[in-house]
């Protein structure tokens, strides 16, 4: 038995009619999260946690018809009962529970398996079949925990501040920037770009509490930002907005930093390996702990981390998405493997 | 052992000469006497032997990391470094070893004589004492060298700037067959026991390059003309019975070149002559490909001495008996030099950088054409009138190149560079038309910017076809203009044609992959160039 399929518009589930991150227009779509390759616009109804609502009015149309759902709450959607359980990805993620005739699938989306100290902590779900992601599925990627890393942020920050540097974080505007902030509080005066103050307006109108941040622009005199904290999304990164802030220090967060080729290939001075996804060990633990007998696997390394599982002895397929491909994936990723 | 992480962490975020130099001083600052040495040692190529085999290093990380081989070897392709991919992957600390860098090395030293049973049981606690930094550096010390961009002449500079030791003399000192395992780093850069002003070079008078019209720089008579020759330009010193090889880059490149070392028992006392450091055979003068294959060597052997003759081509006369002579006219310098040179007894080392007769520009101009034939870039001319300047100076001296061939070919397969590309698809091989079919002409993988091979990148990623290994091959779209130098016959290629130094000189967006050119246009090239270039035959 199963009760989802993979087709050309995204992952359906038969029997309740409706698709899961669908990646072109559908009837019903069920969203994990709120970024853009899973969550695109077209489909008629939306589904998410309450959390991804505002996120998706803001980033696709203010009239979306959407109906929202709460962590652990449930509802029947032509016979199949959905629940959403946290994924630790960003703010809002969820990873989709199916059940059909006492058969249970779940979806999860984006997932990281430790608290990032915003995000709703991440839970294993018991399944039959879980399709998992493999952004980062290779064992060179191990995160340092998250005390550990904010540690040698702080650090740094600190040594910019000796030498009278700006600290300019570049990180995705939804996400990874509220985690920064969270992360960096009381460092500094934070500083956010636009993008990254319209999400973070559409986040609090839930009633979650983000740190005091100040937009910066172009008109922002130099000496406001001089030795503070600046985040902005990865299309500012070279641009004159960063040229214009007093001796900046540019790092660049992402997953992918945690390899030296990475680091080096972008023209930053300091790469920080913080992801929102699940390192090789997170992703080990979370398939583990779903008991699943059948593991699907999407974007990231999804034929060399499913060849892993199956020798391992878990029943895994890598399966063919479009997740992945749009601008919330990390910076320096190698973008739209083929695989 | 962290110090020297957290420094090799500094000087690989900086990318601006100074900030690398500044890391450099950080570091000597706060490191006992034991360990500066070795900064020079590792940094200079002195590296200590290589004790462990590193496929026993790969072979043990796999064991403790319980990961199977081809999980490995994925890994190391993603990374593309062996020292940072077992780092990587190894189980986290469990406990922390701190030592000095040098014991670290003495300790590895020791190690190498014993059994591999004991290499393993010291390395495999030094990984577990170690964070991901530290154990690559760990593995580093072992095999393999640091990557982070600090030449010789970098190092010098820092070194001068910590010590206020002038630069050209630490350059001198540090330039002997010293041991670091003997030596004090203090009496090291002071040159106790050297004399390190007889080594001190001038600076290199540089010339602009011709974009003018050549008749607008004056009168044929009032300028020198010779060929402009693609190799290592450098300065020659011989005092006090000694003799230096300085480089452009400020470097001592001396021990580089036994046969012009030589030719301290040849030259006067007390003289500097500027000139290029060619590869030379029979009076001719090969390709900078040949001359390459002596480049970056510690050691040369008498076979690649043997292979690959080493010639200097005097340009100028610097100093004569002792006495600057920078100040007098070209004229005067050119004719001493002619001298000096004709005094010399019969060698097939030092020769005489030729100057072109001619009387007008026009003429000047067609015998430049036949600069390729002497494997020769084109033409410098320099005014008769002018002294030897510091530096650049508008006017005096210019450098008039003539083009490289270029050809437009269409991409068709590509590959994921190494190191800090190893994400990318930064490789590429080219093809041209054969009829309709689609012939593969060279690969090349500079001359684009990282933002072009971001978007190539992309490319690759949404349309290749098919896979070959870590190779895809792609649809045949990008149209590129590739330079090169050269062309020759190759019975290694398919096409039956080998470019030499093809380069990617700009992607021509505004060209389909119809409008390329064909092998024929590539064959007519060859024919019409043949018995130029006698370098490339068959190799
Ligand atoms: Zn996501
Ligand atoms: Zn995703």
């Amino acid at each position: 038995m199963s009760i989802i399929t993979f087709t050309n518009k995204g992952i359906y589930c038969p029997q309740g009619k409706f698709y899961i991150d669908p990646w072109l227009p559908v009837d019903h779509a069920v969203i994990t999260h709120g970024h853009a390759d899973h969550a695109r616009r077209g489909s008629k109804h939306y589904l998410c946690h309450k959390y991804t609502e505002p996120i998706l009015r803001l980033r696709i149309d203010p009239a979306l018809s959407i109906s929202t759902l709460d962590y652990n709450e449930t509802i029947f959607i032509n016979g199949v009962k959905l629940s959403m359980f946290p994924a630790g990805h960003i703010v809002g993620s969820a990873q989709i529970r199916l059940e059909y005739e006492g058969y249970v699938a779940v979806i999860s989306g984006d997932y990281k398996t430790e608290y990032d100290g915003i995000s709703t902590a991440f839970e294993p779900v018991r399944c039959n079949e879980f399709v998992t992601e493999s952004t980062f599925g290779l064992p060179i990627y191990n995160w340092l925990p998250q005390h550990e890393l904010f540690g040698g942020i702080r650090d740094w920050i600190a040594n910019n501040q000796l030498q009278d540097k700006t600290s300019v974080f570049i990180a995705y505007s939804l996400g990874k920037a509220q985690r920064l902030m969270k992360g960096l509080e009381g460092t500094a005066k934070l500083f956010v770009h636009n993008s990254i103050n319209n999400l973070n307006k559409a986040i609090e109108s839930n009633g979650i509490v983000l740190p005091q941040a100040e937009l910066v622009t172009m008109e922002t005199p130099r000496t406001e930002t001089q030795n503070q904290v600046v985040i902005l999304p990865p299309a500012l990164l070279g641009t004159n907005l960063i040229k214009k802030l007093s001796s900046a220090s540019v790092a660049i967060c992402s997953g992918w930093m945690q390899v030296r080729g990475s680091r080096r290939w972008q023209a930053a001075d300091a790469g920080f390996a913080v992801s929102d996804h699940a390192d090789w060990s997170g992703l080990l633990s979370a398939i583990k702990a779903t008991g699943a007998e059948k593991v699907y696997v999407t974007h990231g390394s999804t034929a060399t981390f499913s060849k892993y599982l199956n020798e391992i002895g878990i029943e895994a397929a890598e399966v063919a998405t479009q997740y992945g491909k749009e601008d919330d994936e990390e910076i320096g990723e190698p973008k739209n493997e083929e695989e | 052992m962290e110090k020297f992480a957290r420094f090799i962490h500094d000087l690989e975020i900086s990318n601006k000469t100074n900030d690398k130099i500044d890391a450099i001083v950080r570091y000597l600052d706060v490191v006992p006497e034991e360990d500066k040495i070795w900064l020079v040692a590792l940094f200079t190529g002195k590296r200590p032997k290589r004790g462990i085999n590193t496929k026993l290093l790969r072979e043990w990380a796999i064991e403790i990391s319980g990961i199977p081989d081809w999980l490995f070897a994925e890994c190391y392709h993603s990374v593309g470094d062996l020292g940072e991919t077992i780092s990587l992957i190894l189980p986290k600390p469990t406990h922390k070893i701190s030592k000095n860098i040098s014991t670290w090395i003495n300790e590895l030293s020791a190690i190498s004589k014993q059994s591999d049973e004991a290499k393993k049981e010291y390395v495999l606690n030094a990984w577990s004492g170690l964070n991901v930094q530290e154990r690559l550096i760990f593995n580093k010390l072992i095999g393999g060298g640091f990557r982070v961009g600090v030449s010789h002449k970098l190092l010098v500079n820092a070194i001068s700037k910590h010590s206020g030791i002038e630069a050209n003399k630490i350059m001198h000192s540090l330039m002997g067959k010293w041991v670091p395992a003997d030596t004090n780093y203090a009496e090291l850069i002071n040159g106790l026991d050297l004399d390190t002003n007889i080594s001190q070079p001038y600076p290199f008078c540089l010339a602009y390059p011709l974009e003018q019209e050549v008749g607008s720089i004056g009168e044929p008579e009032e300028w020198q003309a010779e060929w402009k020759w693609d190799g290592i330009r450098g300065q020659i010193i011989k005092r006090k019975e000694e003799l230096f090889i300085w480089s452009r880059g400020e470097e001592l490149i001396t021990s580089q070149f036994p046969e012009l070392e030589k030719m301290v028992s040849i030259l006067p006392d007390g003289c500097v002559i500027d000139g290029e450091i060619l590869a030379v055979e029979k009076s001719q003068v090969l390709s900078f490909n040949s001359l390459q294959k002596r480049l970056n060597r510690k050691n040369v052997s008498k076979k690649q001495q043997e292979e690959t003759p080493i010639g200097f081509y005097c340009y100028d006369l610097l100093e004569f008996n002792y006495e600057d002579w920078r100040e007098k006219p070209l004229g005067e310098r050119r004719s001493q030099l002619e001298k000096l040179i004709s005094a010399l007894p019969e060698n097939d080392t030092v020769y005489l950088s030729q100057v072109i007769g001619f009387k007008s520009w026009e003429q000047l101009a067609t015998i430049r054409e036949g600069s390729r034939e002497m494997n020769s870039e084109g033409l410098m001319l320099k005014k008769r009138s002018s002294p030897y300047s510091t530096g650049r100076k508008r006017g005096d001296w210019w450098k008039w190149k003539i083009e490289p061939f270029s050809i437009d070919a269409v991409m068709i397969y590509a590959q994921k560079g190494a190191g800090r590309r190893s994400n990318f698809y930064t490789d590429y091989t080219f093809a041209v038309k054969d009829g309709d079919k689609l012939l593969s002409i060279a690969k090349a993988y500079s001359g684009l910017t990282d933002k072009e091979i971001r978007e190539v990148d992309n490319f690759v990623k949404r349309n290749a076809i098919e896979k070959f290994g870590p190779v895809r091959t792609v649809k045949p779209e990008l149209v590129f203009e590739i330079a090169f130098e050269g062309i020759a016959e190759s019975g290694r290629h398919k096409a039956g044609i080998a470019l030499r130094f093809p380069r990617i000189r700009r992607w021509r967006k505004d060209k389909k992959a119809d409008e390329i050119n064909t092998i024929d246009d590539l064959r007519n090239l060859l024919n019409s160039t043949r018995h130029a270039d006698r370098t490339d035959k068959g190799i």
